[in-house]
């Protein structure tokens, strides 16, 4: 069950390899890596380090989005936690710190889930309502201000290292593991896949397809406030107003990229992380290659539409695929005539 | 609760909540204030006169905030740096922004795509063209900027109606004629309505996608022409985040979120709302700036919850009909 | 409008086919509708009523036949391209949009204008006095969904109409109204024949049919059973048309053992029911025995099982599982308690279909076993393969997608799901519904042997022979009361046509 890998990600490994294969042309040293201070250093780490919070928001993303929902406000949720952590960090114990931002985060999540699995509300805009108040409530911890902290326990986050990686690759990196025990060590991955495929199929086999959306959103807010612990680290500081400004895009792209289809069902995690490397690395080539970093925002649309076109069965209709399917449909609806 | 339709209820929280902002700092009931709280929020106005359109229509548009940052950098940099006259980079931005606004429409339609995804990849889109055009902000020194900004009615109380503010006037006026008054705004809620019946009923579906957008992203663009009289600058990073200000003003207007339902003049209300949040909170001085996100997702969440509320009870009422009569 | 040499029809349709797949949905089917005539057709589910209408609508392309309009071939490629035509459907769900107002619902795209703006008062004028031609007296200013359904299907007549439409079909029109809106929608029924429209009327409810009806159309299994005068046609007679079986195809003889019908009892309803669903019913289900519930489509047999599964929640009325008391709230607590259903509406209620075969077998063994303890993959593995042998699964292959396989498959499919958690009660809603005859013999023989195991089974079918062959009680059910329970040598298909129809009769003949 945990090997679904290969077959299906065939396309996002190769597109992956030749984006670090482009990166290598444009910037040769590329994959050349240094040891300072018992920390490893070179572009290939700087991806894998610059990625971790786009990975974390992914994995929360991808169940959400495979339960056929979405959550624009993990953005937000980072920026809260930040917020907790920084301004807590100098005061209180390392444990208390990271309890209060993630248990904010799980909070936020369940505030989503709620909304959506008990009120009925669509996910877009339930999670429209966090995404706009949530900055706000960021502001009010930091008073507006850029909180900076000195706590060199909160900053490890950041800049620590273990075995030579940076911290926040190995805290993503143990947290797909985690996810991965998680979802698909229980049944959990396979009653969301069924939940996301057709939710009123799933109850009448008696699935409780409310709790697990209610879970997948609060994984998805404890996954953003990991997140913005790592960026409140990073910097030492928690920016209310640009922490994880625009995140919930990437991760929803990460998503997407990885072959999850925007209207739920199977899902995979290891390809989702895979899509926000992808993001990255084309992030880092194109700032080593010298063009402006906007350039990045460009390219993203092109990627979004292009994979978008791609998966949309409009499009495969020249092929006749689109007929076959419409074939499907028919039938469905002939079956219920 | 079904009597009251959601717009009486954003006037009523308009008009208590001037009541209360009045009470305590007596001055915020002046025209000058008034003024100055249409003039700050002209561009939101017209962007979300735009936005209604859209959202009435079952759709979303994620991209005007870009598409307004792109066209005040577009606008400065045909008038300073190319040296076209002012009103001919105008009419050039408003087609740009009109065709991109089709595409995604077309994009929408042609693909069967979510709305929200591919406005957000024309949201990049916007951003990353602004960006390359310009990272930094252009000052704009063109005599008609300063003559717009100069112009302005005087109202009775020593008031100032600057021409910005009566832009956003007419355009929502318009906005509500088009809406209210004629067949495209009625195939406007019918596309909200259902899709797939308003198709049976003859409408073309397809090409009303295409014109709900465009009409979106040319106001989009018209904002940010007068973002950009309103700045005299323009500036890629501008108008950051809009979109999600113009939702909201949207949906405290009424406006149902999922189509079908709401009106321009909501919107509107919606606007005044969330400029007076922001004129209370200038008044009192120790309050900051970020309360206005708080309360306007407080009135979100009040918003979506009431009209969840009665979407709800409607379906539990014609379900006891069905049920007791078949 | 007797008779003469016959006026030329309005609408004719001559051996119309459609095929979904390896499923026949429409086999040689005629149909012929004159002239300002009321037009009934009628069929349980999946006799072929709403394919038929789609295929003339141009809703489906049709594999085989001809379709002419007032003589002239047509062949409409779209709903529209129908309308456009002449021909109108007005379905349960209404078509219209309940958030525009009635005029705008009426005038939608030709609406009067002055220099592109709606001549709003203009407009209003002529939707009240084209309601008012109906019998309507009503605000055309408010929203649609203001008004009740039978205003709602007025307006789309009235619509459908004024476009000039000359054959107008409407889909279950009377399904949610009361009786006197009923009355409202008759009464332009019968004035819009007087004009000369042809009117097809597809109803479940025969009192209505033979009020309102010059004529009936039977269809089963995809297939023309006749064409009658609706006032000469005994309302048994209509009732056989439309559930019984011609000796020729009969599956078989009675299977159902005496001895059956033994067991300890296994779950019991007592007085349970749901105002406005289905009315209180006592209901005891032994181990080891099948109950057929019989009844035509919308007397309650769904409801009945919904209610059994906790699908729906009863709002009165006890219920026991081996004799203790028990509580069905949810699905789940009814899987909890070791019940199984298998819905009608195998493709929305039924099937994952994006997911494997194995994973939709372990799904309902998964949820009841709980997120902790997850079946490891051998043991899935195990599963699937022992069920996609014992119910012969084709193609045997355990991860192909369920939406691939074909509908007999599928329903075997999901037999396997719960019988892989070892149910004490199982609820097939139809289970031979829209499945080739082979697989049809084989699911039944697959029920008897299930509960020769000690099951106990609820079956709903619309195919008496069906019912007849593996029961050993059937309870019937008609305008969702369960009036009459049938055991032993009385199980046959006329006492069973005997009750559906019984208060028919009585009432035909009282009135």
């Amino acid at each position: 069950m945990m090997a679904r890998l290969p077959r299906h990600g065939l396309a996002q490994i190769l597109a992956l390899v030749m984006i670090l294969a482009v990166d290598r042309m444009v910037s040769p040293q590329f994959f050349d890596l240094r040891m300072q201070d018992g920390r490893l250093f070179g572009s290939v780490i700087d991806v894998l380090n610059r990625g971790a919070p786009v990975v974390l928001l992914s994995l929360g993303m991808v169940l959400v989005i495979a339960t056929r929902g979405i959550d624009l406000s993990v953005g937000a949720v980072m920026a809260i936690a930040g917020a907790i952590a920084a301004s807590l960090a100098d005061s209180h114990s390392l444990p208390l710190v990271l309890a209060a931002a993630l248990g904010t985060g799980l909070i936020c999540g369940l505030w989503n889930g709620f909304l959506v699995a008990v009120l009925g509300i669509q996910p877009i805009i339930a999670t429209l309502i966090l995404m706009v108040a949530g900055r706000g409530i960021a502001q009010l911890i930091t008073e507006g201000r850029i909180v900076t902290f000195t706590s060199p326990d909160l900053g490890w986050f950041g800049a620590g290292a273990i075995l030579g990686f940076p911290a926040p690759v190995v805290i993503a990196a143990g947290m797909l593991g985690l996810t991965v025990a998680v979802v698909r060590g229980s049944a959990l991955g396979l009653l969301i896949e069924a939940t996301g495929g057709n939710a009123r199929a799933s109850e009448l086999a008696g699935v409780g397809t409310r709790l697990m959306i209610l879970a997948v959103y609060a994984w998805c807010g404890l996954c953003a406030a990991l997140a913005g612990i790592i960026s409140a680290a990073d910097i030492m500081g928690a920016d209310a107003n640009n922490a994880g400004l625009w995140l919930e895009l990437d991760a929803i792209l990460a998503v997407v990229i990885g072959g999850t289809s925007l209207f739920g069902g199977r899902f995979s995690l290891l390809l989702a992380v895979v899509g926000a490397l992808i993001i990255q690395a084309m992030n880092t080539g194109i700032l080593l290659s010298g063009y402006p970093p906007e350039l990045n925002l460009l390219v993203k649309a092109v990627v979004v539409l292009a994979v978008l076109l791609l998966q949309s069965p409009r499009l495969a209709g020249l092929a006749g695929l689109a007929a076959r399917l419409r074939g499907a449909r028919l039938r469905l609806k002939g079956a219920k005539a | 609760m079904k009597g009251l339709p959601p717009v009486v209820i954003t006037a009523i929280v308009l008009v208590a909540g001037f009541a209360i902002c009045a009470t305590q700092y007596p001055n915020i009931a002046s025209t000058r204030v008034v003024g100055n709280l249409l003039t700050d929020n002209a561009f939101l106005g017209i962007v979300a006169t735009g936005m209604t359109f859209v959202i009435i229509s079952g759709g979303i548009d994620l991209s005007v905030g870009s598409v307004i940052g792109f066209t005040t950098v577009f606008v400065a940099i045909a008038i300073e740096r190319l040296g076209i006259p002012p009103w001919l980079a105008f009419v050039a931005i408003l087609v740009i922004c009109a065709a991109f606004g089709a595409a995604m429409g077309g994009i929408i339609h042609l693909f069967d795509l979510p709305p929200f995804i591919v406005t957000l990849a024309g949201m990049f889109l916007a951003r990353g063209a602004s960006f390359l055009l310009s990272t930094e902000s252009i000052p704009i020194n063109a005599p008609i900027y300063s003559t717009v900004s100069d112009f302005a009615l005087r109202l009775p109380g020593g008031g100032r109606l600057t021409a910005i503010a009566i832009i956003m006037l007419i355009v929502i006026a318009a906005g509500a004629l088009l809406l209210h008054l004629t067949r495209f705004g009625a195939n406007v809620y019918a596309l909200g309505g259902s899709r797939a019946t308003t198709a049976l009923m003859g409408i073309p579906v397809g090409s009303m996608t295409v014109r709900i957008y465009m009409l979106s992203s040319a106001l989009s663009g018209l904002a940010g022409i007068v973002f950009s009289f309103y700045t005299a600058a323009g500036y890629s990073l501008s108008a950051v985040g809009v979109e999600l200000d113009t939702i909201a003003a949207v949906v405290i207007g009424g406006t149902l979120l999922t189509g079908g339902q709401g009106t321009v003049i909501g919107t509107f209300l919606g606007i005044l709302i969330q400029g007076l949040i922001q004129t209370y909170i200038t008044f009192d001085g120790t309050l900051s700036s970020w309360w206005t996100k708080i309360v306007t997702g407080v009135l979100l969440f009040a918003f979506i919850a009431l009209q969840q509320a009665i979407i709800v009870l409607a379906r539990r009422s014609v379900l006891r009909r069905a049920g007791a009569t078949s | 409008m007797q008779k003469g040499p016959d006026p030329a029809p309005l609408l004719d349709v001559r051996g119309l086919a459609k095929s979904f797949g390896a499923l026949r949905a429409l086999q040689d089917v005629d149909f012929t509708l004159r002239a300002g005539e009321i037009h009934a057709l009628l069929g349980e589910n999946g006799a072929g009523k709403s394919t038929l209408i789609k295929v003339v609508t141009g809703v489906f392309a049709r594999d085989a036949g001809i379709v002419r309009l007032d003589g002239a071939e047509i062949a409409p490629r779209s709903a529209k391209a129908a309308l456009d035509c002449g021909i109108a459907t007005v379905y349960q769900e209404v078509n219209l949009l309940p958030n525009l107002s009635v005029a705008q619902n009426l005038f939608l795209g030709r609406q009067p204008t002055r220099l592109g703006v709606v001549r709003q008062a203009e407009m209003r004028r002529r939707a009240t006095a084209l309601l008012q031609e109906f019998g309507l007296h009503i605000d055309v200013a408010a929203p649609l969904g203001n008004y009740s359904v039978a205003v709602q299907h007025v307006t789309a007549i009235a619509r459908a109409v004024d476009l000039s439409a000359r054959v107008l079909i409407l889909d279950e029109p009377t399904a949610s109204l009361d009786r006197h809106e009923v009355e409202i929608l008759f009464r332009v029924m019968r004035q819009l024949a007087l004009r000369g429209i042809g009117i097809v009327f597809v109803s479940h409810f025969l009192d209505q049919v033979y009020e309102i009806s010059d004529r009936i159309t039977v269809l089963r299994n995809g297939r023309l059973i006749g064409e009658r005068e609706t006032a000469s046609l005994p309302r048994i007679e209509l009732i056989r048309m439309m559930l019984g079986r011609e000796l020729a195809e009969t599956t078989g003889e009675r299977v159902a053992a005496p001895a059956h019908g033994a067991g300890e009892a296994c779950v019991s309803f007592e007085g349970y029911g749901k105002a406005g669903t289905i009315a209180p019913f006592d209901l005891t289900l032994h181990h080891g025995e099948v109950v057929g519930l019989a009844g035509l489509l919308g007397s309650g047999r769904t409801e009945t099982a919904r209610l059994v599964f906790g699908a729906e929640r009863a709002d009165s009325g006890e219920v026991k599982v081996e004799g203790r008391a028990a509580r069905l709230h949810s699905p789940r607590d009814a899987v909890a308690y070791g019940f199984g259903y298998c819905p009608e509406e195998r493709k929305t209620d039924g099937i994952i279909a994006d997911l494997t075969v194995r994973e939709n077998i372990v799904l309902a063994l998964q949820a009841r076993r709980g997120l902790h303890r997850p079946l490891s993959r051998g043991e899935q593995d195990e599963i699937a393969k022992r069920f996609i042998e014992l119910l012969d699964i084709r193609p045997p292959d355990p991860e192909r997608p369920i939406g691939l396989l074909s509908g007999g498959n599928q329903q075997k499919v999901l037999l396997a799901r719960w019988l892989a958690t070892s149910p004490r009660l199982l609820v097939l809603d139809e289970p031979t519904r829209g499945i080739d005859v082979g697989a049809h013999a084989e699911i039944i023989r697959l029920i008897r042997e299930f509960c020769d195991k000690g099951l106990a089974l609820l079956v709903i079918s619309s195919e008496l022979d069906e019912i007849v062959t593996y029961s050993d009680r059937v309870v019937v059910l008609r305008d969702r009361v369960h009036v009459e329970q049938l055991q032993g040598d009385a199980i046959d298909v006329t006492n069973i046509l005997a009750a559906i129809a019984a208060d028919g009769a009585a009432r035909g003949a009282a009135s």
